[in-house]
């Protein structure tokens, strides 16, 4: 039988020129763009090397917002994880009505970070909100902060609304990791005397071992790219306090029109990212030779 | 059962209870404060309490006042017509990488799993840029098509990870019989990933109604808006209507809830399946 080598180039051709399209080719745009002075409005402009990526070091907006990325992966990281993992491991006990539960637990997956934002919004309110009335309702109202107007709490704010949702993310992928748990491994350890400490640390965390790389590949990521629920909330302020990478890059690419310095904005988290998504592809197809 | 045994269930029931309701407070706030009018909830703001009368006035005002129902349609249009041409094209690609062996196919796997990766800030000013270029920016085509060549990488990765598991030997058997190449992939490989195509569906439509920054992007009319830019635009008008952001807030969230709540297995399973996304 003859095979006709052009074959899986016509299945592939639509999506792959579409992909190329509005994926691939605008990457190395976005490389061009960052080492000019392009302002999106003028028809010329004018290459200028590295100046953009020189600029950033400099521009205390810009490393704010990295700082924040940097407090955003680590409370994805060293909170989600733990409690995601904590709630995954409770609502996999085979207890009748755990399906209701989980259920429930999920629910924040479906949201958007529009609805979060808007709704955390009333949450976090300085006056009125939940969480103040909450504080001075049971007499801590000292504690009662008005968090999204004060720089120094407005990121930590952000990121307790995000958890929210990937606290619920994190407990997902456990859950389907906590599925290849070998049972019987975990009898017999429970045979062999192994306390319910020593069976969580020497058979289910070893075994969660890829949903745990899952996991926190998941969470680095999405850290850095966190952008609508800070847009909808505070749009970064006040004064960039809260403002984090995409944040910024939107704001001046596309409000203050330096498309050039945006773009550099958006090599630099590119290299960022590079890194963990390397990690990652490493973890993913180690086992699989046929790639 | 065994005393243990019991006391376990009590510890379970009462922490996954507690736990929930952590969980659900801010929805619960969001509908209850939808329900309620503008007089009671300036009056002294009790979150929890139930409105002293069931309102419809917050929906009523967000429906018909602040455009929620174009907003809508647009959702409804841009969310199903990019799930079906994703879901469409990335079968195709898929296809081809999961069973031909030809020259390119690791580096077409490679540039498709590497683009699902990237950043999408590395995108955002070459797209609008080509989309104003084309006449694409401000239309329904332009966020539609965008949407479809956004998903592919990770559409194309997720089903040729399930067709991969799919015994060659059935393809050739129908080789022998006669089927020609398009005929295998309609006749037999759709039928046989289906679940995958479900899965994945669910979660497309899923991700792509609750999109916000490249509708923000690319689209500009208040008329061609989706839903969750008409919420933001509406956030300025009515910000201190609290009852007409929350009833607005909830009719955005609604839809993607009863998919997941109809569609939970699937959801799950794809959500699982292709974790590196959303």
């Amino acid at each position: 039988m003859k095979k006709k080598w052009w074959i899986p180039y016509a299945f592939l051709a639509l999506p792959l020129t579409m992909y190329l399209i509005w994926v691939i080719i605008p990457i190395f745009q976005t490389v061009i763009i960052s080492f000019t002075d392009w302002d999106s409005v003028s028809p010329s402009y004018n290459f200028i090397g590295l100046e953009n990526y020189k600029m950033l070091f400099y521009d205390y907006y810009f490393l704010t917002s990295l700082l924040n990325n940097i407090k955003w992966m680590v409370g994805f990281v060293i909170v989600a994880i733990p409690i995601g993992l904590g709630i995954a491991m409770l609502m996999d006990q085979k207890f009748k009505g755990n399906k209701f539960f989980k259920t429930m637990m999920y629910l924040p997956m479906t949201l958007s970070f529009v609805v979060i934002g808007e709704i955390w919004t009333w949450i976090l309110e300085p006056n009125h909100g939940v969480i103040n009335e909450f504080l001075r309702g049971i007499g801590l109202g000292n504690l009662a902060k008005p968090w999204l107007s004060d720089p120094n709490l407005v990121t930590y704010a952000l990121i307790f609304a995000a958890l929210w949702r990937q606290i619920s993310y994190a407990m997902v992928l456990f859950l389907a990791g906590l599925q290849s748990v070998p049972t019987e491994q975990v009898e017999a350890a429970y045979v062999d005397g192994a306390n319910s400490w020593q069976r969580f640390w020497y058979v289910i965390l070893p075994a969660l071992r890829p949903a745990m790389v899952i996991a926190i590949t998941v969470n680095i990521i999405d850290s850095l790219r966190a952008f609508d629920i800070v847009f909808v909330i505070t749009r970064g302020g006040p004064f960039y306090s809260s403002s984090v990478m995409a944040n910024y890059m939107y704001i001046e690419s596309f409000n203050n029109y330096n498309m050039g310095y945006g773009a550099s904005i958006a090599v630099i988290q590119f290299f960022i990212t590079l890194g963990f998504i390397i990690w990652y592809l490493i973890n993913s197809f180690k086992k699989e030779d046929n790639l | 059962m065994t005393k243990t045994a019991i006391y376990k269930k009590y510890l379970f029931y009462i922490l996954s209870t507690i736990i929930v309701i952590i969980w659900l407070i801010p929805f619960v706030i969001a509908v209850l404060t939808s329900f309620k009018t503008m007089d009671e909830i300036s009056f002294g703001a009790n979150w929890f309490r139930l409105p002293k009368k069931w309102s419809l006035e917050g929906y009523i005002t967000a429906w018909k006042n602040a455009h929620i129902y174009t907003y809508y349609l647009n959702t409804f249009l841009i969310a199903a017509v990019s799930t079906l041409g994703a879901l469409f094209l990335s079968s195709l690609g898929a296809y081809a990488l999961s069973w031909y062996d030809f020259k390119l196919r690791k580096p077409i796997l490679i540039t498709f799993v590497a683009g699902m990766l990237i950043p999408f800030q590395m995108l955002l000013i070459p797209v609008y840029k080509f989309s104003v270029n084309t006449g694409l920016y401000d239309t329904y085509p332009g966020l539609i098509l965008f949407h479809i060549a956004f998903q592919l990488g990770f559409c194309t990765f997720f089903l040729r990870n399930f067709m991969v598991t799919i015994p060659k030997s059935i393809f050739e058997a129908a080789k022998i019989d006669g089927a020609n190449d398009f005929k295998i992939y309609y006749s037999i490989m759709l039928p046989l990933i289906k679940p995958a195509i479900a899965a994945l569906g669910i979660l497309e439509f899923t991700w792509i109604w609750n999109d916000y920054l490249w509708a923000l992007i690319l689209i500009q009319s208040d008329t061609k808006k989706p839903i969750t830019l008409g919420l933001t635009t509406l956030q300025g008008q009515w910000v201190t209507s609290w009852n007409v952001i929350a009833a607005a807030s909830i009719l955005a969230a609604i839809v993607p809830i009863i998919v997941f709540l109809m569609f939970q297995k699937y959801f799950i399973q794809g959500l699982t399946m292709g974790s590196v996304k959303g």
